[in-house]
């Protein structure tokens, strides 16, 4: 008898996921899908406000990553007023960033995923956590954490807060960085960097031990787009976006982020209320690509500093394809992270007063584009005469991985589920892969409510006959 | 030269001019009396009833800032019934508009935000009524949001005592009142507006605000009321 087994909620990612995984009457795998269960409504209840708002508004959408809401949003914003920012307040911008690229990275590798990776992806759900990590380890857990502040600390001493700050203003920032939080950024700066090498050191040891997985989660073949600066070298701020295919030839170079329109579409899908974004060019559904980490270190040509490409040959001896090297990615972007912001607080006006350009609006359209910790991030504004929003549309680096996740998880199930009666082992599999691209549910639907995954096994006639929660 | 009178607030012993009113009085001696319509320069209305007190022998509630002083009379401002009025309208100016002070322009220089906190409300008992209000940006420097107002009319007042203009007054009945502009249009197209901002500075919440000001940018500068009615008191 064909079953439908659904995992709801999904655990260890950020917002409210399902999935579905439909048996057929011999019970193998026929199909399943990522559903995201919440919707939120950003883009509708911003209508009307004043577009000063809207950085702060945004930054709302997500308490992991609000900087880079409060990034795309402000960018949008400065192409509201129509100005060039002071490069202070560009650089500035770009640290907390940066900084906030570190503490993400951190909550995703260590709080999020260390556990299957230390623990085993089949052991006790019970201990299959942070906590069950430190028991083990703690020397791993301490690291994470360890990270996790130096990221939040440096947002709180630029920001003046570590959650929400509302530094980021239309035109810049709204106060200039002291040479007291300069210097205790930079003295954090050697630290960081010993503690994410070690946990580096010890990943590349213990990756071959994932090679099933690796494997499996490789299966599905995408394009990878990620923001890339002028010498087409990592960037996280400004810049263009890049797209190379499957076997890691570039596919197109020097794409303007503001007509993004031009290139990207959003389909919607009956399962989900996250949309689906695709590459124009190669239409739906064959334009699926993956965004965050590994598509970022997938198209670049480096990333510009020195340690972090140390990293990239081994890097790219890695199946490009596969998913689970994310994890890696993300670490080597955590050791770019402390290095750019190094180098960028040894830049001499970057303590310049002059970090603001105050003007009124000048154009009714405003994109702005970031890297989130997660992927490529999109606000688009338009505003009436006055300075009131009449339309926003967000594209979140979730709804561009998508339908990635929603297809790897048809190739883990099918992979891993193969009788109609389910277990934690394969269970949790399905979910790695899912927190594998560290999903921001709640930013891709714009959610309220927790993050936790649900799996149900369906019959044919629709009724569940089986379902597994946490 | 008016009389001197004695009375007592909360069983402390103080003087007064007789033509003064308790919250004169109360704040003359250090004596805390919350206010959110009341402002140092305008007339006083009353309308908040924040300021309620209990005066001894009186059963109703008074409004300290409209209420004269009396010789012999004992005035409390910290009851256990007034604490429970007080938090009560708090509340309820939060359920009838829509405030929300993360991205609030005046977060953090808020009078309404501050009443909150004095009153240790970290949650509201009543359904929030969500009303469908708008936000008036057509004025070229300033901003007039609906949903942050909550009628104390210091706008309307500031406008037509101090400025002289009247652009500023009150429109509908009950829950429907909201401020206007000259005959209810677009602020931008006021004939009668100065573009002084007196009405901006007076604002207690973030309903008025200078455009471009972003979130916990708008720090309001009522007190240069106060100069100006000292000023003018000084030219008679």
């Amino acid at each position: 008898m064909a079953k439908t087994l659904v995992i709801d909620p999904v655990t260890r990612i950020e917002g409210h996921a399902k999935i579905t995984i439909y048996l057929d009457d011999a019970g193998e795998v026929q199909n399943a899908h990522f559903h995201v269960t919440q919707v939120r409504g950003f883009e509708k209840f911003c209508e009307g406000r004043p577009f000063h708002e809207m950085p702060s508004l945004m930054a709302r959408i997500c308490g992991i990553c609000p900087v880079s809401h409060l990034l795309a949003s402000a960018k949008a914003c400065d192409g509201l007023l129509a100005v060039r920012i002071p490069v202070p307040a560009a650089n500035l911008r770009r640290i907390l960033n940066l900084a906030q690229m570190i503490q993400s990275h951190a909550l995703s590798f260590f709080y999020l995923s260390s556990p299957d990776l230390l623990l085993g992806m089949d052991a006790e759900p019970a201990a299959r956590n942070l906590f069950g990590v430190a028991q083990q380890q703690p020397q791993i857990a301490r690291d994470g954490v360890r990270l996790r502040q130096m990221g939040q600390q440096m947002i709180e001493m630029l920001g003046g807060k570590r959650i929400h700050p509302s530094w980021v203003v239309p035109g810049g920032v709204n106060a200039p960085l002291s040479a007291e939080h300069r210097d205790k950024i930079l003295a954090m700066i050697p630290e960081g960097i010993t503690t994410v090498q070690r946990t580096i050191t010890w990943f590349k040891g213990v990756i071959e031990k994932y090679a099933p997985e690796i494997q499996t989660f490789s299966r599905v073949k995408t394009l990878f787009m990620g923001l890339v600066n002028g010498d087409g070298n990592l960037e996280f701020y400004h810049g263009y976006l890049r797209l190379g295919d499957a076997a890691g030839n570039i596919i197109a170079d020097h794409l303007d982020p503001v007509a993004y329109q031009d290139y990207i579409g959003e389909a919607v899908e009956p399962w989900s209320y996250l949309k689906s974004v695709f590459y124009k060019p190669q239409g739906y559904p064959a334009g699926i690509y993956r965004v965050g980490p590994l598509a970022r270190l997938n198209v670049v040509n480096a990333c510009g500093t020195p340690l972090a490409d140390a990293e990239m040959p081994f890097f790219r001896t890695l199946d490009r394809q596969s998913s689970f090297h994310y994890h890696y990615a993300r670490l080597i972007e955590i050791l770019h992270g402390f290095e750019k912001v190094q180098e960028l607080l040894h830049t001499p006006d970057i303590l310049s007063q002059r970090v603001r350009a105050e003007a009124m609006p000048n154009s009714n359209e405003g994109i702005g584009v970031a890297e989130a910790p997660r992927g490529t991030l999109i606000h688009h504004y338009k505003i009436d005469d006055n300075g009131l929003i009449t339309h926003a549309n967000l594209v979140i680096a979730t709804g561009h991985n998508n339908l990635a996740m929603d297809r790897s998880v048809y190739e883990v199930a099918k992979e891993y589920v193969k009788s109609a009666h389910m277990n934690e082992g394969m269970l949790n599999r399905v979910e790695a892969v899912i927190r594998t691209f560290d999903p921001c549910l709640s930013c891709s639907t714009h959610a309220i409510g927790q993050m936790p995954l649900q799996l149900e096994l369906i019959a044919p006639d629709g009724t569940v006959v089986e379902t597994l929660a946490r | 030269m008016s009389g001197v009178v004695t009375l007592k607030i909360n069983g402390i012993d103080v003087g007064a001019q007789e033509n003064e009113t308790i919250l004169d009085v109360a704040r003359e001696n250090d004596i805390f009396i919350p206010t959110l319509c009341y402002l140092e320069g305008l007339s006083r209305i009353g309308a908040c009833r924040l300021c309620l007190v209990e005066v001894k022998g009186i059963s109703k509630l008074l409004p300290a800032c409209a209420t004269t002083v009396a010789e012999g009379m004992e005035v409390f401002t910290d009851t256990d019934r007034l604490r429970k009025y007080r938090r009560l309208i708090v509340e309820m100016l939060f359920t009838e508009g829509n405030h929300v002070c993360s991205v609030c322009v005046a977060n953090g220089h808020c009078e309404l935000q501050t009443l909150a906190q004095q009153h240790e409300i970290d949650y509201v008992s009543l359904p929030y009524l969500y009303p469908q209000r708008t936000v008036d940006a057509s004025h070229e420097r300033f901003v007039f949001d609906h949903n942050r107002c909550v009628l104390c009319t210091r706008c309307v007042r500031v406008c037509d005592e101090v400025e002289g203009a009247h652009t500023w007054d009150i429109r509908g009945r009950g829950i429907e009142s909201g401020v206007i502009t000259d005959l209810n249009q677009p602020w931008g197209t006021s004939v009668t507006c100065t573009s002084c901002g007196k009405c901006v500075q007076a604002c207690p919440t973030g309903a008025l605000f200078m455009k471009g000001k972003s979130v916990g940018e708008m720090v309001h500068s009522p007190s240069f009321l106060t100069f100006l009615a000292q000023m003018r008191e000084a030219k008679k």
